[in-house]
């Protein structure tokens, strides 16, 4: 037995689905509202750059932190950092032990007596340049974004200093620039990649414990560290899309 | 239609046309390009100046005697602006007051005082007691450090 439904005729559902069809199309063409949904391509689908830091080669001399700090006019007081190193020092009881004195740059001491060391070492900390970064998610008015090669930026001009984006950092990677009251973070320093140069930090390192390159190059260095190395990220439960990998990373470092 | 409708029509008329009114002048020119964000930004960011320069096209062509010794020796591996600076004044206009020469212990220390933490992959030596009267390159030639 078929029942007629006087509500639903098939015209009338063509009619609708017609109309709210061509309106979602209506709205899609109106050219003011682009720029809010973008969903524009990249323009270098093919660069997204990764970093690899060593820690078993890592002598913790700071000249990393010290050449960032000038190469990025970095304050030196008070104490701001886009890249610095930490010792840790895990005893054989199992407590960890952390310092970073000024970032590293005035030299470290080691507090427990060399009997009740289990394990200590140098890790190299900057931006983990995320590719679901939680920093530019938060950014009220898009002054922080992912380049389309992979790189995080700050737009000084368009920030408005609200801080969200310090407190959303889980690697404590950004500041306020005193002066002017914007944020500031690791570029890795954009301004010489893009002229065919390393980023400071890795020009001075004395031992090659730092590079970068394109992830999605299989033939890089950067690719070939990460198989040849057993490499691990920063909080990878925080699903951050971390693009810092390290060699030789313990489970105590945060 | 009812008038209150309408009138509630009209007030919203007016408030989009002076939101897209408002967004077209204070939106700036490049929002969107990429993304949301100022594409501008990404050329400010490259445009930033550089001060740790290229050591080939640099240093080494004026000082190539102490380049060669380097070249070398167990430090071939480290920049001269490791241990001298940043070399964009000193380049431009080359001065002995324009960029660093280091000559205290605790500058060698950076990198050779005893530290459990330090990967192996470095010599160290006890600060305290290793010469500890003299400083380091009154022994060793920096660029050349190996004595034997
Ligand atoms: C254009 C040639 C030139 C270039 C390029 C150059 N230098 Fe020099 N440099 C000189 C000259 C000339 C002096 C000696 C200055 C003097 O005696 O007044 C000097 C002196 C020095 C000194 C000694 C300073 C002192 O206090 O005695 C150091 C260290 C040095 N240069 C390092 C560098 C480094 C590192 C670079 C690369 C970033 C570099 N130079 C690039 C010409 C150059
Ligand atoms: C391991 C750190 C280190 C590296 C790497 C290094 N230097 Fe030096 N350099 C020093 C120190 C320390 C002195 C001061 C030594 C002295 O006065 O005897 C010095 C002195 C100099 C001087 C002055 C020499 C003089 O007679 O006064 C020049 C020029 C110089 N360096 C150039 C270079 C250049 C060019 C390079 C790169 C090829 C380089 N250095 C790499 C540590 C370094
Ligand atoms: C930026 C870090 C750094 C600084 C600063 C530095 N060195 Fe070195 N040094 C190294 C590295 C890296 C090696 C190579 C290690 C290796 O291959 O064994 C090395 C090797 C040496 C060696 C050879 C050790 C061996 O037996 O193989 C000596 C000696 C030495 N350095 C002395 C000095 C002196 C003296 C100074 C101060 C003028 C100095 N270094 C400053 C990083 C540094
Ligand atoms: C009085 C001269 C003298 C002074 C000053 C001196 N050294 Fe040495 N150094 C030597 C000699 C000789 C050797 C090689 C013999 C040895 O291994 O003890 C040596 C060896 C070294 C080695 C290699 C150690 C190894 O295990 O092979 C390093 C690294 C070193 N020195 C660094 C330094 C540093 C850093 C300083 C300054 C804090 C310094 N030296 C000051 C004379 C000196």
């Amino acid at each position: 037995m078929v029942k007629e439904n006087k509500d639903f005729s098939r015209r009338e559902f063509f009619k609708k689905t017609g109309v709210i069809a061509g309106g979602v199309l209506f709205a899609s063409l109106l050219s003011p509202l682009k720029a809010a949904q973008s969903t524009e391509k990249s323009k270098s689908d093919d660069t997204w750059y990764g970093i690899g830091l060593d820690i078993e080669k890592c002598i913790g001399c700071a000249s990393c932190a010290r050449a960032c700090k000038a190469e990025n006019d970095v304050p030196k007081e008070p104490f701001f950092f886009r890249s610095w190193v930490e010792q840790y020092t895990i005893t054989n009881s199992g407590e960890v032990k952390v310092q970073s004195p000024n970032g590293g740059i005035d030299g470290y001491k080691q507090p427990v007596p060399e009997s009740e060391i289990f394990k200590t070492f140098f890790v190299p900390k900057m931006c983990n340049h995320c590719s679901k970064s939680p920093c530019t998610q938060v950014c009220p008015v898009g002054a922080t974004f992912v380049s389309p090669d992979g790189v995080v930026l700050v737009d000084p001009n368009y920030c408005v200093g609200c801080r969200y984006c310090v407190q959303a950092c889980p690697y404590g990677c950004r500041y306020i620039k005193p002066d002017l009251g914007t944020v500031d973070k690791c570029t890795l320093c954009y301004h010489r990649l893009k002229k065919g140069m390393d980023p400071a930090c890795m020009m001075v390192c004395p031992t090659g414990a730092r590079l970068y390159g394109n992830l999605r190059d299989p033939k890089s260095e950067m690719v070939k560290f990460i198989k040849n190395h057993t490499v691990g990220a920063l909080k990878p439960n925080l699903n951050t899309g971390s693009k810092l990998y390290y060699n030789a990373l313990s489970q105590e470092v945060h | 239609m009812p008038v209150q409708v309408k009138r509630l029509l009209i007030a919203f008329a007016v408030f989009i046309a002076l939101f897209l009114v408002a967004r077209h002048f204070l939106r700036p020119a490049t929002f969107g390009e990429y993304g949301h964000y100022r594409g501008a930004a990404l050329k400010e960011n490259e445009d930033r100046p550089i001060k740790y320069v290229n050591m080939n096209e640099t240093c080494i062509t004026c000082h190539d005697s102490i380049a060669a010794v380097r070249d070398s020796s167990v430090h071939k591996s480290i920049n001269c602006q490791t241990c001298h600076g940043p070399g964009y004044k000193h380049v431009d206009d080359p001065q002995k007051t324009n960029i660093v020469k280091e000559h205290a212990r605790e500058f060698c220390g950076r990198c050779h005082s005893k530290n459990p933490a330090r990967a192996k992959v470095i010599k160290q030596i006890d600060m305290n007691e290793h010469n500890k009267e003299d400083e380091c390159i009154s022994c060793h030639n920096s660029h050349n450090p190996v004595l034997w």
